[in-house]
């Protein structure tokens, strides 16, 4: 459960962030869509308390996150390739996430494995540094990254853009079946309307810092959005 | 075409984001450069008159020419080390309806005006010139000096050819040291042999164009090479090297910091710029032959500069630059569930360790005196306790993202005020206060003040730590948005 009060963030006198009222439910898939400069990825940074709001809070799970870090022990993220250590090899990689989150060797080894289809052998054994990695294989380490130590929140930032469509329907299965027991909530943003409508039971638009639309996603919200961005 | 790459180059170097932040560095620089210079010219205009009277039996130009050969290694040694590889962002340009052909021209001509082959002009003219004056034949020495600047010139092209090769600048270390040891012994002169070479090119001028010759050559074997690579996959497919993972499970013992250290130890290990601080690791042991000349043997200050920075070398080059050694990924630890505690731990105590070590190692100094192994032990317990927490302190104003790619020597990237400003706290005032005190009561008491201030940081290292802490957390944002800036 996520509520969003009040929430602000202005640069001088710009303002790029605008929510009055947001509640996530525990359990939701939900995507965040919008145009460049929209405020997806402000609101994602705030979310993880690398940018202080200007105004309201967001309090996550009982926590808010720019006071406390509790947070942090259930919230896994993939933001962009800041994230991920150049210099270390993917093993390398997961291994010291996990020992972040408090998992063994053993329990990494089992985590990774179970995404041999995802990696689509690129990725593990290759005996490449995370820098070496084209964009694409990148993007597969951080987003499983993200998902380890058993997450409460996931927070994903633009998951689809640089990834081939073999992997998008797989990364579409993998966080469909994440939400399945409702107990995981998966936030997303996407400039890909298709993705985003199969994926996520609820579409939220922000247009320049606002939202502007609050969708549960049904037949027509593809048609909706886009008839929305065809401006 | 030319004018366009020179006003590309112009704009590339004053907009830079880097320079528009540090003139105060930059200027800083120029006065190092200056000083350079200064100093070449002076040799240069006095180096006859100072031969002469060390020597007056031989031939100035001729006693200069027998060390020609070290001082040739040398600035190619010193080359490999500083010099960086020319560079022109030239991917833009490839599309464009440019001769590749003028490109690489351009990029060759422009390293041939670096400043590393001005340096050795302002010796060889002035040297020259009085030669000259005392009567020397002017079309030998024109010829000499024509040879040395075209030597110079060929230094240039051919640290392009070998850099990066670490074999080829093992042998010209080799070529030095044996070429010493065998003139040492009386085995062979072969600075000596290669110095009657250039006697040759003064007594016949013709032989210059041996030079000349070698140069071209080198400038052509440079240009076929770099020609080759004007294609993008040149630029794309950089080199993958294969990931070596060595075992670090040793680490675990740490505890909880193991994966910290973990990672510092492959952040060091894997990247160029930290694998040339590691370099500098030697370069502090070395700083200790400062004890082998006579003058510093009685100026006890200066055994506690030796100590504080042999020992602490490894301390102020990584410890500078916490926690910008990880500011490529900062956000993603800051978004982690990690103890900030625990990561400044893991700094602590690989710098400790260091310390430790560098101390052993230098233990074999202490031929020179009890009283400076005395001084090395105090250093060493100041560094571990004073000093260490004020650059974890001093870490929390760095603003300045690192990348890790780059080489460390002459590269100032990621330098602010805070790392000259952090000098003084760090060996100004243990010398200052040791000064004092050995001034106003004894040596022995000074020695003592050092280990007193170094044990009660130890003691107080917890209480320390949670201010350190406190204060990276107060600058938590200021820091993920500075990294976040490209320099």
């Amino acid at each position: 459960m996520i509520q969003i009060t009040q929430l602000s963030k202005k640069y001088g006198t710009t303002e790029v962030l605008n929510i009055n009222s947001l509640d996530i439910p525990t359990g939701q898939s939900f995507g965040l869509v919008g145009n460049n400069g929209a405020g997806k990825t402000t609101f994602f940074n705030i979310l993880l308390d690398l940018v202080r709001p200007t105004t309201g809070s967001i309090i996550s799970h009982d926590f808010q996150v720019n006071t406390t870090e509790e947070w942090k022990t259930f919230t896994g993220s993939f933001i962009d390739e800041s994230f991920l250590i150049g210099y270390l090899t993917p093993e390398e990689y997961f291994e010291f996430i996990g020992d972040l989150r408090g998992m063994n060797k053993a329990d990494v080894d089992a985590f990774v494995a179970k995404f041999e289809e995802f990696f689509n052998g690129e990725i593990v054994g290759k005996k490449k540094y995370l820098r070496d990695l084209s964009k694409g294989n990148q993007k597969k380490v951080g987003i499983i990254a993200a998902m380890m130590g058993n997450p409460k929140l996931i927070i994903l930032d633009e998951p689809f853009a640089n990834l081939d469509p073999t992997t998008q329907i797989r990364l579409k299965k993998i966080i469909k079946e994440l939400t399945e027991n409702r107990e995981i909530t998966v936030l997303i943003s996407s400039h890909d309307l298709t993705h985003v409508t199969e994926v996520c039971e609820r579409i939220v638009v922000l247009e320049k810092g606002k939202i502007v639309k609050d969708i549960q996603t049904s037949a027509e919200t593809l048609q909706e959005l886009e008839s929305y961005f065809a401006v | 075409m030319t004018a366009h790459f020179l006003k590309l180059e112009w704009k590339q170097y004053f907009r830079s984001s880097y320079w528009q932040k540090s003139i105060f560095l930059n200027i800083l620089l120029g006065f190092f450069a200056l000083y350079f210079m200064a100093s070449f010219l002076i040799i240069g205009i006095g180096g006859y008159y100072i031969l002469k009277d060390q020597f007056p039996n031989q031939d100035p130009l001729v006693v200069v020419n027998s060390f020609l050969m070290y001082v040739i290694i040398g600035d190619l040694i010193f080359r490999y080390i500083m010099q960086k590889l020319p560079v022109m962002n030239i991917k833009p340009l490839l599309t464009l309806p440019v001769n590749k052909n003028k490109i690489v021209h351009f990029i060759l001509m422009k390293s041939a005006i670096s400043i590393f082959n001005l340096f050795s002009l302002f010796f060889y003219i002035p040297f020259a010139v009085v030669l000259i004056l005392n009567g020397y034949d002017s079309t030998g020495v024109l010829a000499w000096l024509f040879s040395m600047i075209l030597l110079t010139q060929s230094a240039n092209f051919f640290n392009f050819l070998i850099n990066k090769n670490s074999r080829v600048f093992a042998g010209l270390i080799a070529i030095l040291i044996i070429g010493y040891v065998i003139h040492k012994f009386d085995i062979f002169n072969l600075a000596g042999f290669i110095g009657e070479g250039f006697d040759a090119v003064y007594n016949n001028p013709v032989y210059a164009l041996i030079f000349l010759v070698l140069l071209i050559f080198l400038y052509n074997f440079n240009y076929r090479q770099l020609r080759n690579e004007v294609y993008l996959d040149a630029l794309i497919s950089q080199e993958v090297k294969f990931a070596k993972s060595a075992d670090l499970s040793f680490t675990d013992r740490f505890g909880d910091i193991a994966p910290f250290v973990k990672n510092d130890l492959r952040l060091m290990m894997r990247n160029k710029r930290t694998k040339s601080s590691l370099w500098m690791l030697l370069m502090g042991l070395l700083y200790e032959v400062f004890y082998t000349q006579p003058i510093y043997a009685d100026m006890e200050v200066i055994f506690v500069l030796v100590g504080i920075f042999s020992t602490g070398i490894f301390l102020m080059n990584f410890g500078q630059f916490i926690p910008a050694w990880d500011s490529s990924y900062y956000k993603m630890l800051m978004s982690q569930n990690i103890k900030y505690e625990r990561y400044l731990t893991s700094k602590f105590m690989l710098m400790t360790i260091s310390i430790v070590v560098l101390f052993i190692l230098g233990i074999p100094y202490v031929y020179f005196g009890w009283k400076i192994l005395a001084v090395h032990f105090a250093a060493m317990i100041y560094n571990i306790g004073v000093n260490t927490h004020v650059i974890l302190f001093g870490g929390s104003f760095n603003r300045k993202k690192i990348n890790l790619d780059e080489k460390a020597a002459f590269n100032y990237q990621g330098t602010g005020a805070v790392q000259w400003l952090i000098g003084i706290p760090l060996m100004l005032f243990p010398m200052g206060l040791f000064w004092l005190i050995s001034w106003l009561i004894n040596f022995e008491s000074a020695v003592i003040t050092l280990l007193i201030l170094g044990f009660a940081g130890i003691a107080l290292h917890k209480n320390l730590m949670t201010i350190i802490t406190k204060k990276y957390q107060d600058s938590k944002y200021k820091m993920i948005h500075a990294f976040n800036q490209e320099n």
